[in-house]
């Protein structure tokens, strides 16, 4: 094991009546990731010190927060990759309100997993179901996704703008939505649903989502454009959109 | 211990945040500074080339910004649609598709909604604006005819590779110059970049949902898939293509370097 | 105390891994008002943490995968001990569970002709395990998530339950707080069905998380219920040793699954030093046998570096006690030797991923270094095989907290189809019971005032214990004293241990409020801990021999006359009593099952 050597934790505190930024001199030994210091804060120096985790192995996606203000699981981020010479800020993910220090209340995310149609499976074939390999691999990408949010929260649509939050399912969703849309025995169609009222068209693929993926899902080439280019095929194909402009119907979003 | 900076992460307003608020230590402004260096180093040469209307041609190599020549006011016809009744640089007559196809392009877009809007600067730095609608409405919404831009792209490298087979014979008859090889690695870098697409990738097969019963598609979409990883690089490596292209022939043009011959 | 949230249900379901989500899927469809209670977010649980495979006799690999050869797999792998009942229902049923996860969206990889994948795990005669890369875990509990989802099931996120409440001698439902704000809420219901998965927090080294305190196991005895073989704690003979502050994570069978084997620090492929007589006829006697049967199932038996886990988790700790342990104290892991990189990256991702990112090592150019880590509880709540009944009224048990399926030790890929086995019956189980009473019980107000109050006593201490150092000790003293081999004297210092631990914890305190403070949960967890250690160390006390995950230094044989008993662990004025029960003998037919060499 390594000399243990001391660093600076700057680590956001408070609640919903305000807080700021504290700062924890705490020892760290090699190999050691965020999470394991902030335990070693909350153990002997402030023991309400609220963190979200699991199961510190990168499976779970609790432990998400803002470290040196790049959204990481603090988990799988290891002291190593930070420099110890200037203080390490820990926060809280800012497009969710807080709870209280590094744990925030993610429920909007939830919400708009109610809100997706859920599967619907094409008629059972008297001796089962047939996939092959080739037929689920893409969207296994997707079922990869551990749910950390860590999208969600990067995501500038609703980041720097939380009037969009009602009518934007975020990079998250639309993965789900991608996955029920690509999957091989599903019947649904939910593209009008995507288009009009999950805000598919506020996603401007700047890809910041698939930058900060913890599982490494290409969210926006492989969900969001495909999904952007499935509503293009209902939508926007120029001859059907002439037809419904002379029918009096204005382009834009159709609510 | 405790040095409390005032910052409450919950409840601001993106209206109040302060522009380009970030935690983060690195230097996220250099990439967004380095697309907009370059666009606007590119579109700065690409008009100053398309009003030019000279020296894109030298016998057997024609610029990219000219081809297809379609004005009979060319100095190397490709096909002569338009009489001569057009008297303006034949290059405006073209050039709208390739860039209508790289504006719409998803690539292109992140690029520079990011550089230029700043819509986001980076990951997780605030950015400057109060209202935020996306692509949801106008002329933000015709982003979604990329795939027509797409079609009316693919003639294009098609005709800079036939420009480059045409490449081969010179006025003194069948060889091979500098020029050609520029010329045929400009078509196919512009071919992979077209094919690379994320509308073709759909196109191809995108939107199939189960490939064991489409197997053509089914290869066509992993062949498409495996480009379109690169899409992005594609489509800066084959942007300075163009340019360089466009120089090279330029500076043959105007005697100022001579084309080395290989045969 | 009389203001606290209430809310009134047909069944609740405390725990939100696959085993409680399952259980709340059947009991909404069986009519019944449920509601799920999880100390976690929705679809954090322990279950994403699974990585091999589901083990159902689907035969899609080998046609000759049935339920009996899936039956008789685990009454071995469980060294006999097991609830045959139980054991047998879960052949039966796995495979319907499983497709019907398939209808519910779930894909598995896949065969060549188009059907489910089945891979090799430790103890399965044949390739059982259907799975999805390894993270099949991650796979069921998002779809089971998603269904219950869709059924409009009530959630409760991040909110534990400290007790059930009672009436007279049947439940009334549970009491507990929420953790965002600390305030108290009263759930009213009939049947409760417990799902809290096991108790490895209670070990230094483990695969476990903190969600792991042994809540339903503390919840039941404190309610009255039995538990039965709470001395059988499975150490998984792979978890990462290296570097320290990953120790324990852990590291898939599948590896061995897929052509992984061990060596030891001088390179030797020890495990065939240490077969066993029970699986000597069916296990390769050389390494060249051993590596022949990856793809010759018919004419190769299989390598040793698949028998069940505790036999390969002793072997470990025998190889690192003699010295031959590697640099960190373990013992290599190695498939990069044996498969080559686009394999290993396409089969095992997670694994590779976890050893690059914490630990900088390529398992596709290096071997890993791995040693046992705690990571199952076999034992629990003691439960009727076809309902999931507990021994009290109105409490169901499934998944890790309920005992008797796995016996003294439990195969890999029998939990993910134990729970879902189980979880679906505990669900109707409950739903029945709930829909049979008639007379709502009524649970009285002062039990809620009496736990509410208890659990507030650590604010009012303003110089009293840190709960944390009191669960490093805690974890300290098992790992030492309760370990993987035991030995009476220790296990006496053991209790002794315990003894002191649980008066330091009645002075613990927390500092701050009851928002969202980690420090008072722990507070509150710390008693479920102590009384689940307690109960295994008395069991593992009483328990004179060897047999499963249960290792005697003192009594290193194994005992006939105690295969025939359960050690059974009940409340008995205020104090934990150790009890026997016999087993219930083995039908003649089964038994002819379990001893058919194949």
């Amino acid at each position: 094991m390594g000399d243990p050597s001391t660093v600076t934790m700057r680590i956001w505190r408070g609640d919903t009546n305000g807080g700021g930024f504290e700062d924890h001199d705490v020892e760290v030994s090699s190999g050691e990731v965020v999470l394991d210091v902030l335990h070693r804060i909350q153990a002997t120096q402030a023991p309400d010190l609220a963190v979200r985790w699991n199961c510190k192995a990168g499976r779970c996606g609790s432990c998400s927060a803002e470290v040196n203000g790049v959204p990481r699981l603090t988990c799988m981020t290891r002291m190593s990759i930070l420099d110890p010479a200037e203080p390490i800020t820990v926060a809280p993910m800012r497009t969710f309100p807080i709870i209280k220090d590094l744990v925030t209340d993610v429920s909007y995310n939830y919400e708009m997993s109610k809100r997706v149609p859920p599967f619907r499976p094409k008629p059972k074939p008297p001796d089962g179901h047939r996939m092959f390999q080739e037929d689920i691999e893409r969207v296994q990408e997707f079922r990869k996704c551990i749910e950390c949010f860590l999208c969600q929260n990067v995501c500038h649509v609703i980041r720097d703008h939380e009037e969009n939050k009602p009518h934007f399912a975020g990079p998250r969703m639309f993965i789900r939505y991608a996955e029920l849309e690509m999957h091989p025995l599903d019947s649904g169609d939910r593209r009008d649903l995507l288009q009009e009222e999950m805000g598919l068209g506020l996603c401007n693929i700047t890809k910041c989502c698939s930058e900060v993926c913890p599982e490494d899902i290409h969210i926006t080439d492989n969900a969001i454009i495909p999904l952007k280019e499935r509503v293009v095929d209902r939508k926007y194909d120029p001859i059907v959109w002439l037809g419904k402009a002379i029918k009096g119907r204005r382009s834009g979003r159709a609510e | 211990m405790n040095t409390k900076t005032a910052e409450n992460r919950d409840g601001l307003a993106a209206s109040v945040r302060p522009r380009f608020q970030t935690l983060r230590r690195d230097r996220w402004w250099r990439a967004p500074l380095v697309t907009v260096v370059v666009l606007v180093g590119f579109i700065v040469y690409g008009t100053w080339v398309a009003f030019a209307n000279e020296h894109y041609f030298t016998d057997p190599y024609l610029s990219p910004f000219y081809s297809p020549c379609l004005a009979s006011n060319c100095a190397h016809v490709t096909l002569p649609v338009i009489g001569d009744w057009w008297t303006l640089s034949p290059a405006l007559l073209i050039l709208p598709f390739p860039l209508g196809f790289r504006l719409t392009c998803y690539y292109y877009r992140k690029a520079y909604y990011r550089g230029f809007w700043l819509s986001p600067p980076a990951c997780a730095v605030t950015e400057p604006h109060r209202r935020y609608t996306g692509e949801t409405r106008f002329p933000l919404i015709l982003q979604n005819i990329h795939r027509y831009f797409f079609y009316l792209a693919i003639p294009f490298p098609i005709i800079l590779f036939v420009d480059g087979i045409r490449a081969f014979s010179f006025p003194d008859g069948f060889g091979m110059g500098l020029g050609t090889l520029i010329l045929l690695v400009n078509a196919g870098l512009l071919g992979a970049y077209t094919l690379s697409c994320h509308s073709c990738r759909h196109l191809c097969g995108g939107h199939v949902d189960v490939f064991s019963r489409s197997p053509v598609r089914s290869r066509l979409w992993l062949f498409v898939s495996r480009l379109n990883v690169r899409h992005g690089e594609i489509a800066w490596v084959s942007l300075f293509g163009v340019a360089l292209t466009d120089v090279y022939v330029r500076l043959v043009s105007t005697g100022v370097i001579s084309d080395p011959r290989f045969f | 105390m009389a203001e606290h949230e209430t809310h009134e249900f047909d069944v609740i379901v405390i725990g939100a891994g696959g085993a409680g989500l399952r259980a709340a899927i059947e009991a909404q469809a069986q009519g019944a008002r449920t509601a799920i209670i999880c100390k976690s977010l929705l679809g954090k649980a322990h279950t994403v943490m699974a990585e091999g495979g589901v083990a159902a006799a689907l035969g899609t690999v080998y046609s000759e995968d049935n339920w009996e050869v899936h039956f008789r797999d685990t009454m071995r792998g469980g060294k006999m001990l097991n609830n045959w009942r139980m054991a047998r229902i879960h052949a039966q049923e796995a495979p319907e569970r499983v497709l019907e996860l398939e209808d519910w969206g779930a894909l598995f990889d896949r065969t060549e002709e188009g059907r489910i994948l089945q891979r090799d795990f430790g103890g399965h005669r044949y390739a059982r395990l259907a799975h999805v890369g390894d993270r099949t875990g991650l796979e069921m509990i998002r779809i089971l998530q998603q269904k219950a989802v869709a059924m409009d099931i009530d959630v409760f996120m991040e909110t534990t339950i400290v007790r059930l409440l009672k009436d007279g001698d049947r439940i009334a439902g549970a009491f507990g707080y929420r953790r965002e704000s600390g305030k108290f809420v009263e759930f009213k219901s009939p049947a409760v069905v417990l799902a809290t998965g096991g108790v490895g927090k209670a070990y230094k080294v483990t695969s476990n998380s903190w969600e792991y305190t042994g809540d339903g196991h503390a919840l039941g005895l404190w309610a009255g219920a039995d538990l039965i073989d709470m001395e059988f704690v499975q150490f998984h003979p792979t978890g990462m040793v290296w570097p320290p502050s990953v120790m324990g994570i852990l590291v898939t069978e599948g590896v061995r699954g897929d052509g992984g084997i061990l060596r030891n620090g001088s390179d030797e492929r020890f495990m065939f030093g240490y077969i066993p007589e029970m699986f000597r006829a069916e296990t390769a006697d050389d390494e060249e046998e051993a590596d022949r049967w990856y793809t010759d199932r018919k004419g190769a038996r299989r390598p040793p570096d698949l028998l069940p886990r505790d036999e390969v988790a002793r072997a470990i700790v025998a190889e690192i006690k003699e010295g031959r342990g590697t640099p960190h104290g373990g013992v290599y892991l190695d498939i990069a030797s044996r498969r080559d990189p686009e394999y290993i990256t396409r089969r095992l991702p997670g694994m590779y991923h976890q050893f690059k990112e914490l630990a900088d090592v390529d398992i596709t150019k290096e071997p890993m270094e791995v040693g046992p880590t705690c990571h199952y509880m076999m034992g629990g709540l003691k439960v009727d095989a076809e309902t999931a009944a507990a021994t009290v009224d109105g409490l169901f048990a499934a998944g890790e907290v309920a005992g008797g399926m796995h016996g003294a030790n439990r195969l890999g890929g029998n939990s993910l189809s134990d729970l879902l086995v189980f979880g679906c019956r505990a669900g109707r189980g409950a739903a029945d019971y709930a829909r049979a009473v008639d007379v709502r019980p009524e649970a009285s107000a002062n039990q809620t005032e009496e736990v509410a109050r208890e659990a507030l006593e650590p604010f009012e201490r303003t110089d009293g214990e840190n709960p944390y150092l009191l669960q490093q000790r805690l974890q300290d003293k098992m790992q030492a004293l309760v370990g993987i081999i035991r030995v009476e004297d220790e296990l006496k210092k053991g209790l002794d241990a315990l003894g002191e631990l649980k008066q330091r914890a009645g002075r613990v305190t927390a500092e701050g409020n009851r928002l969202y403070n980690p420090g008072w949960h722990l507070a509150l967890d710390l008693r479920s801990l102590l009384a689940t250690s307690e109960a295994i160390a008395l069991a593992a006390l009483e328990r004179k021999e060897s047999r499963g995950a249960q290792t005697r230094e003192d009594f290193p044989q194994t005992d006939p006359e105690l295969g025939k008993i359960n050690i059974v662990l009940r409340m008995k004025n205020g104090e934990p009593y150790v009890d026997r029960s016999p087993l219930e003998p083995l039908p003649q037919d089964l038994r002819s099952v379990v001893e058919r060499s194949l």
